[in-house]
């Protein structure tokens, strides 16, 4: 039972950062139905970004450990916010009205030069955020002794999904998100710029993903320049799994994923943990291609 | 003059499907439009509403040229369009889609009351507030479709077929209600495939053939026209 506990709270915590990745893939996919191939990539630049930051400002020095990782955190957003819309600028915008090909292949064209753009700078070694700053003490839930950090990437993770889900749901903006999202062309007979809702997607997206990335920096302690593939891949089986385009199902399937991936690690091998991800993506495509909360309710011509 | 249309051209890639089509909107009017399948009517309203661009010629809403303008500005300008085919946002609430419509207004006590209003007009839209609008029949939708519109408090309401796929019945009270949205004070252009209905409501109409007006008049005058009658109104 211990043993089970330890793997569903690890679980929901890789599954909380999968979740997070998934939303950035299912958001831009809603609105511009293409897949981000470059989002991995955005990713990675918040776990280098985040030790970057972490290391020249000491922000836990002079903050306290919790103000510093807060204001880390939402430097690390803004920053990879502002990288999603020079990304949307440089590679999607010119291609907009292009044949869909074309935007794949600026797509992975991007993610190839964002990632040998980090390789520059960093090397391509492992980097490690430094273990001395960071809590290593572990909270007493219940009688279960788990991580301070694994607790506060779950809370962390649910209060940005959260907000996230309520901004869409109850907001002007966010409705005007979905409009735009179901059918561009009278989303502007609404009176939508449909062009600021795809930035503004290509804001929060981003932001969520290198939030993520400072998370598996915090989380794991050692980044590479690479991840970003492989925790990509993951994220999109995750908004595969609930929908790709839905947002709650792309937090729902990154959660089960998570759970999913640390379970069979734990009970089954831990060789199979990524193949896990892998047998699950195959398994939706054939068994349910629209995911679980996808295409709820179809449109009436 | 509230609307000018003037040798407009507008191309689809390399074809051209509207060949200079030039007509005029004055305030408080109903104009139709009437023609055959692909003769180029959405094309025209599509143009106006910005959804489209224009190659050649120019438009002018109030005297000011708003072809080169986009769509959603177009809206808060106050010209707006239900579309061919409904478009609603069939995953969204009917209120969902109905406060989208009022998207570029921003004072409060006239977007309450302007809902009322569009509640008075079409009373299923108050009590289907919660309901999907994917789950709407299709009457149900072409009225949410004529209520989102006219949630932007337009000056100019461009309506593509509004009775397309609807029981008699129900036209005829759709069409009821056009006239007290007319009365109103909102200047309507109607395309319609059904000529009879639409020429009963409008004041004017013009008659498109292949990307061109071949026929501009009343109402009255096209009803009685003997070639209008022969293509549009079955002999
Ligand atoms: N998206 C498009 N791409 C290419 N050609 C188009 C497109 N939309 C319309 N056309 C062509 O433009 C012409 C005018 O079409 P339009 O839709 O304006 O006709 P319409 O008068 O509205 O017809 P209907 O009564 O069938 O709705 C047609 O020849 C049509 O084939
Ligand atoms: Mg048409």
């Amino acid at each position: 039972m211990e043993e089970f506990l330890q793997q569903l709270t690890n679980g929901l915590a890789v599954g909380g950062i999968y979740a997070l990745i998934a939303l950035g893939y299912t958001m831009v996919y809603g609105v511009l139905k293409l897949i981000n191939f470059a989002h991995g990539d955005l990713f990675t630049y918040g776990a280098y970004l985040g030790l970057t930051l972490l290391t020249s400002l000491a922000l836990t020095d002079r903050l306290g450990f919790f103000m510093g990782v807060l204001v880390l955190v939402l430097m690390v957003m803004g920053l990879v916010a502002v990288l999603g819309v020079i990304l949307e600028r440089a590679a999607y915008r010119p291609l907009r009205e292009s044949p869909r090909l074309s935007a794949v292949v600026s797509a992975l064209g991007a993610s190839i030069f964002l990632q040998n753009t980090l390789m520059l700078i960093y090397g391509a070694r492992f980097q490690v955020y430094p273990d001395n700053i960071l809590p290593v003490t572990a909270l007493d839930l219940f009688g279960l002794q788990v991580p301070v950090m694994r607790v506060l990437i779950v809370l962390a993770s649910v209060v940005m999904m959260v907000t996230l889900y309520l901004f869409i749901q109850k907001t002007k903006i966010g409705t005007a998100i979905r409009a735009a999202a179901i059918d561009q062309g009278a989303a502007r007979l609404m009176g939508i710029d449909v062009n600021r809702v795809i930035l503004l997607v290509f804001l929060l997206g981003p932001a969520l993903g290198g939030a993520a990335g400072l998370m598996v920096g915090l989380y794991y302690g050692q980044i590479n320049f690479t991840m970003g593939w492989v925790y990509g891949m993951k994220a999109f089986t995750a908004a595969i799994l609930g929908g790709i385009g839905n947002i709650p199902g792309a937090m729902i399937g990154g959660l089960l994923l998570g759970v999913v991936e640390a379970m069979g690690a734990a009970y089954l091998s831990i060789a199979w943990k990524d193949a896990i991800a892998f047998c699950v993506l195959i398994l939706i495509l054939i068994v349910r291609p629209t995911g679980l909360l996808g295409e709820r309710v179809a449109d009436k011509i | 003059m509230l609307l000018e249309v003037e040798n407009l051209h507008v191309r689809y890639g390399n074809v051209e499907a509207l060949h200079g089509v030039s007509l005029m909107v004055r305030q408080g009017e109903i104009v139709a439009i009437l023609g055959a399948n692909g003769a180029g009517k959405t094309t025209t309203l599509s143009a106006i509403s910005g959804l489209l661009r224009s190659s050649a010629g120019e438009i002018r809403f109030e005297g000011r040229s708003i072809h080169k303008t986009p769509a959603h500005q177009l809206v808060a300008m106050g010209i707006a369009q239900a579309p061919e085919g409904r478009r609603i946002f069939g995953t969204l609430t009917v209120q969902e889609n109905l406060s989208l419509g009022a998207f570029t207004q921003t004072d409060r006590v006239r977007i309450a009351k302007n809902l009322q209003w569009i509640h008075e007009l079409f009373p299923v839209l108050a009590e289907r507030r919660e309901q999907l609008a994917g789950t709407l029949s299709g009457g149900e939708q072409q009225m949410l479709a004529i209520g989102r519109a006219l949630m932007a408090q337009p000056r100019i309401l461009l309506l593509d077929e509004p009775s397309l796929g609807l029981a008699p019945l129900l036209v005829k009270t759709i069409f009821q209600t056009l006239w007290e949205i007319s009365s109103a004070g909102v200047t309507i252009v109607l395309v319609e495939q059904n000529a009879h209905a639409a020429l009963k409501l409008a004041h004017r109409g013009y008659v498109m053939e292949v990307g061109k007006i071949v026929l501009e008049d009343r109402a009255e005058a096209l009803l009685a026209n003997s070639q209008v009658r022969d293509a549009y109104l079955g002999g």
